[in-house]
């Protein structure tokens, strides 16, 4: 059964930095359609906050994930401060004692984020938000373990699924946040929060890919 | 892009320092860099709280000051403070009789409220809120909960802050604000979009000609969008959507509230103000107080917003008390 070291997590998390800091441009374009266009622009302060104070510190996958989804919380806010806030800070949580982390934990700590932000909003799948990306990705890769899979064969799926999830907002009509006071008008249109998810789960794949024992 | 600015991740903070300098006699810094407090903390007294993202002045900032707001938190551009921002700030403004945060319904905002009162509580101080869902065009009105709160937000923020002012318990101040938003219908028309700093181009489109009915103050899209019209067809399609959603009637007594989206000129403000006071006057209502000029705006977006909010002699006595902000004086 395949593992990574939760030591080894600077890579990922440098990966998930990188990428949100690629697609600025692109989530404030796509946000900005259905949105008022600032989620590129505050989701790559919020990661490059985090760059600069810990790109020459060591840490693990976890305490990364909750310093980045501390910086989100206390100092970036909007809506996607507390959202991705709360969805790292209980990745993290989750998986704060674990020196190897397996494709089960991983599906646990997933699990976690998820339940965590369903006790802040009470988006579900269907609404067109991040819950749309987030939520079959986290399935995926707990099914994954459970069918006994490695993470090469579960990674690749996770990114399928999440961008699955993000491709399936474009047909839905928003029922939470911002979005959701346009009705009809919300239609045919990706979800900015369900973009960066899925952004943000490939990152985190792509990095896990690359530190898998 | 023609704007004033040097980083434009800098923005809300070098603006913040101007404001507390050119504005020392009413707004003091604390030490969370984005709370803002009045020179006077309360003392005794019920503490008044708003806090919202930026780009909207004189909102939400200009509205700390005497019998006004005690403290504000200051967001990014567009976007919610922290939980922690409007954590420091309800301990600005305790006065040891409890806060009540008067806010926008906005989903950042509600979720960062949310999760400070929650902070509040465990530190031993009770945090009471009202929402203000004053803009018609962003809901149906049997989905009023859905609604955005926008240039009613001023009347709730004078009333609110009046009624703590005058003594009131915690309880009191909340009903008082939540009568004032109860009271209050909005509707905005967007003439032209609005640009932000660190995106450079208009995250919208309204065509030269055309104009949205119903735009919020994020740019967010309207009911419908038509060809541009005359000052006093606008006032009428603005009455048209306030009036019946209350609905107001012949014979209510109503503050009215006209306020640029931030590049209209002003002078056209009074214009369009002269207009609809024509027509609530045809119908009847009459205007105990109003005012016009850039109350809430949504950075350079060219357009207005009609307010309306009912008085009964409570509210009016609230409303007529004096008030000394940026963006409110009142004597």
């Amino acid at each position: 059964m395949s593992t990574f070291k939760n030591a080894d997590g600077k890579k990922i998390l440098l990966k998930m930095v990188k990428a949100i800091q690629d697609n600025k441009a692109y989530l404030g374009e796509v946000d900005g359609l259905i949105g008022d266009g600032d989620h590129g622009m505050n989701m790559n302060k919020g990661f490059s906050v985090f760059e600069s104070r810990f790109a020459d510190k060591e840490f693990s996958f976890t305490e990364g994930l909750e310093e980045l989804g501390m910086i989100l919380l206390n100092e970036i806010g909007g809506s996607m401060g507390p959202i991705y806030g709360t969805i790292l800070m209980e990745m993290a949580e989750a998986g704060e004692d674990l020196e190897e982390i397996s494709l089960a934990d991983f599906g646990n700590m997933l699990s976690a984020g998820l339940t965590g932000l369903c006790g802040i909003v009470d988006a579900k799948v269907g609404d067109k938000t991040l819950v749309d990306a987030l939520s079959p990705a986290a399935d995926v890769i707990r099914s994954s373990a459970a069918e006994g899979k490695d993470y090469r064969e579960a990674l690749p799926a996770m990114k399928k699924a999440a961008e699955a999830g993000r491709d399936s907002t474009k047909d839905m009509v928003a029922k939470f946040g911002r979005s959701s006071r346009l009705g009809e008008r919300s239609r045919g249109v990706l979800d900015a929060g369900a973009t960066s998810c899925s952004i943000i789960l490939t990152a985190m794949a792509d990095g896990i890919e690359e530190v898998i024992a | 892009m023609q704007r004033i600015f040097n980083d434009a991740d800098d923005i809300v903070d070098e603006m913040l320092k101007g404001f507390l300098k050119t504005h020392s006699d009413i707004v003091v810094k604390t030490d969370n860099p984005r709370v803002v407090r009045a020179v006077k903390a309360p003392v005794d007294r019920v503490g008044v709280v708003t806090g919202g993202g930026s780009g909207h002045k004189p909102a939400f900032i200009g509205y700390v000051g005497e019998n006004l707001c005690d403290a504000v938190a200051v967001g990014e551009i567009c976007s919610s403070p922290t939980a922690a921002a409007f954590l420091d700030a309800f301990k600005a403004a305790d006065g040891g009789k409890g806060v009540a945060c008067l806010y926008g319904n906005y989903s950042g905002d509600n979720m960062n409220v949310k999760m400070a009162v929650k902070m509040a509580k465990k530190a031993g101080l009770e945090v009471k809120t009202v929402v203000a869902n004053d803009d018609v065009a962003s809901a149906p009105k049997d989905q009023r909960e859905k609604r955005r709160g926008v240039a009613g937000e001023v009347l709730m923020w004078k009333v609110g802050g009046a009624k703590a002012a005058k003594g009131a318990t915690l309880d009191e101040v909340i009903a008082a604000a939540q009568k004032a938003i109860d009271n209050t219908r909005s509707v905005g028309i967007g003439l032209t979009p609005c640009t932000l700093p660190a995106v450079g181009h208009p995250n919208f489109e309204i065509k030269d000609g055309t104009m949205e009915v119903g735009i919020g103050h994020h740019g967010e899209p309207g009911i419908e969008v038509c060809a541009l019209e005359t000052a006093a067809q606008m006032a009428k399609r603005m009455v048209d959507v306030v009036v019946p959603d209350y609905p107001f009637v012949a014979g209510d007594e109503v503050v009215v509230l006209v306020s640029g989206l931030g590049a209209t000129p002003i002078m056209e403000l009074y214009v369009l103000y002269d207009e609809i006071d024509r027509l609530l006057t045809e119908k009847g209502i009459k205007t105990h107080r109003s005012y016009v000029g850039n109350y809430f705006t949504s950075l350079e977006m060219m357009g207005a917003t009609l307010t309306m909010m009912k008085v009964d002699e409570e509210l009016k006595e609230l409303i007529d008390l004096p008030a000394n902000s940026m963006g409110l004086k009142q004597f």
